[in-house]
């Protein structure tokens, strides 16, 4: 159909865009001029230029120790759950007993929320470590590896299925004609299998490197940035500055633009990054 | 089969079994706690509950009370059920006929929405509560306008990306058959995408009833969803409570384990689905 009447036209997407610009696009210009004002509510802002910028990395430590524990912390987490996530559905798909009640059980994690994961996983932590006399807030180092396990247990069964649905989807023709090439199993993975998920490698890639970089929920319930701020990530700084301290609004909005600008820039380099590793079927 | 493959078969079997097993401990534990008095938690968490610290349902029934958790469980099941109903009815329409109709405006509007995707929300959370406020959004159903909005940009996406695959000499000939587009929407398309709609459907769901930070800045101080009830329980002044914690947190992860297991089958599938088509 290449025609509509113009009312039809704003009847099927009217609903939906005028919902976006009240929640989303709206929002986000005035966040952007936000970040240039200074401001308690959107009513009484006052044009100041750059200087929240400024002040975001000038008058503390707490932005850029932020963004390193998250790209630190990002790049952790998207290698470890991919390569476990990539491991396991290799394990899967080779028609072994129990296949769907594993897969069952390695998805479960990735169905609860940030906030119960984070106490879940505080518990068990904190129980190890009372052992030796110190809990999760101790070190940022604790909370750092007590993230990479959490997002590990939450993120590597979801990833899994991702991986699954692409072996799965590859042609039994095309293995069968690598072993009559003699190659052996190992050869077939790396010659067959794994460049032919690289579409699947491509979206578990832009899943975890997205989630880990925007990770809030799991932050505040397992450290809330512990100890001082040093485990704070990103958003979890640009909640605090926001809501922590009066006369700070700017600065925060300040913070959120670079992120969104830094998170931008990541995901696209990432998809082109992936997208050029993938063959055409 | 050769015997060589029968023994990698069955290291694998039990590689995977520890593996599970390891996977719902974390679960396990928390469950084993929630029937731990509260002082007899934090100290020594991996011990089994002994006749001394063992004390039955008192701790769900004091989590229960102090966070309210019944009713949060009524706000988080509204507010998910029909931020997900309106979600999946507009936009499917908005996929549909943005994806039918090629025309610059349809083009824009497909980029406008997805852009959205790769915005984080800290960009937009203070000037969106605001403006949820001024506009009166503030309560279980103006939120739901609100999920609308912030869903739209992954939706339209996967339902585009199903559409463009679906063929549309039907539709055309429903709309000689002289269907309206309405007509020919709800009567013909919205059938065939019943697959993708259930993916939407499982994708929007997980998130909005696990979602924390939008709720507590739009609705927080007034309606408590289920993770608000839980981050309550921590930012209560005085020592935290752990056994109402452990309580809610159990209480917390039963719906979603009912959910799961009841529709499993759709929720792996759908989930798959949906990344492929991403």
């Amino acid at each position: 159909m290449q025609k509509m009447p113009k009312r039809y036209y704003a009847l099927f997407t009217l609903p939906t865009i005028i919902a976006f610009l009240i929640s989303f696009f709206i929002p986000f210009l005035l966040g952007i001029y936000l970040s240039f004002t200074k401001f308690t509510t959107v009513t009484d802002s006052q044009w100041v230029g750059f200087s929240n910028y400024i002040r975001a990395f000038s008058e503390d430590q707490n932005f850029l120790n932020a963004m390193i524990f998250t790209i630190k912390f990002a790049l952790v987490s998207v290698v470890l759950i991919n390569v476990f996530a990539f491991s396991l559905a290799v394990l899967l798909t080779r028609k072994i007993k129990g296949t769907n009640l594993f897969r069952t059980v390695f998805f479960m994690p990735n169905l609860i929320g940030g906030i119960v994961l984070g106490y879940i996983w505080q518990l068990i932590i904190n129980g190890i470590l009372i052992n030796f006399g110190v809990d999760i807030t101790y070190s940022a180092n604790y909370g750092f590896w007590g993230l990479v396990v959490l997002m590990n247990w939450q993120m590597t069964g979801y990833m899994m299925v991702i991986y699954i649905a692409g072996i799965q989807g590859i042609s039994p023709e095309l293995i069968e004609a690598a072993k009559i090439d003699g190659a052996n199993s190992w050869q077939v993975l790396k010659g067959v299998i794994i460049p032919m998920v690289m579409p699947a490698v491509t979206i578990c890639t832009f899943l975890t490197v997205s989630n880990s970089f925007k990770l809030f929920d799991q932050n505040l319930a397992l450290t809330a940035g512990a100890p001082a701020r040093a485990s704070s990530m990103l958003a979890l700084d640009i909640f605090n500055t926001f809501y922590g301290r009066n006369g700070y609004e700017g600065v925060g909005q300040a913070k959120a633009v670079v992120f969104f600008l830094f998170v931008a820039i990541i995901v696209l380099l990432q998809l082109r990054l992936t997208r050029n590793q993938e063959v055409e079927n | 089969m050769n015997s060589k493959n029968r023994l990698q078969d069955s290291i694998t079997f039990i590689f995977l079994f520890i593996l599970a097993i390891l996977f719902l401990s974390p679960i396990l534990i928390v469950l084993m706690n929630s029937f731990k008095g509260r002082f007899f938690i934090s100290d020594t968490p991996f011990a089994f509950p002994t006749t001394q610290t063992f004390v039955g349902m008192e701790n769900y029934f004091s989590g229960i009370a102090k966070t309210g958790f019944i009713q949060a469980f009524g706000y988080s099941l509204f507010i998910t059920v029909f931020s997900v109903g309106a979600i999946v009815l507009f936009t499917s329409m908005t996929a549909w006929c943005i994806t039918r109709i090629k025309s610059r405006l349809s083009t824009f509007i497909y980029y406008f929405l997805v852009f959205s995707m790769i915005v984080p929300f800290q960009m937009v959370m203070f000037s969106m509560s605001k403006m949820a406020n001024i506009l009166h959004l503030d309560n279980p159903i103006g939120i739901i306008v609100l999920y609308l909005g912030f869903g739209a940009g992954l939706s339209v996406f996967v339902f585009s990306g199903f559409i463009k695959n679906i063929p549309h000499e039907i539709e055309e000939a429903a709309t000689m058959d002289g269907c309206n587009p309405l007509q020919t929407f709800f009567l013909i398309v919205f059938p065939i995408l019943k697959p993708i709609t259930t993916t939407v459907a499982i994708l929007n769901a997980m998130w909005i009833w696990n979602d924390y930070l939008l709720p507590y800045l739009v609705i927080g101080s007034n309606y408590k969803t289920i993770p608000i009830a839980v981050q309550y329980l921590q930012g209560g002044y005085g020592s935290r409570d752990m056994g109402a914690m452990m309580a809610m947190l159990i209480l917390a992860i039963i719906p979603i384990i009912i959910f799961y297991l009841s529709l499993q089958q759709y929720i792996i599938k759908g989930v798959a689905a949906g990344a492929v088509k991403g």
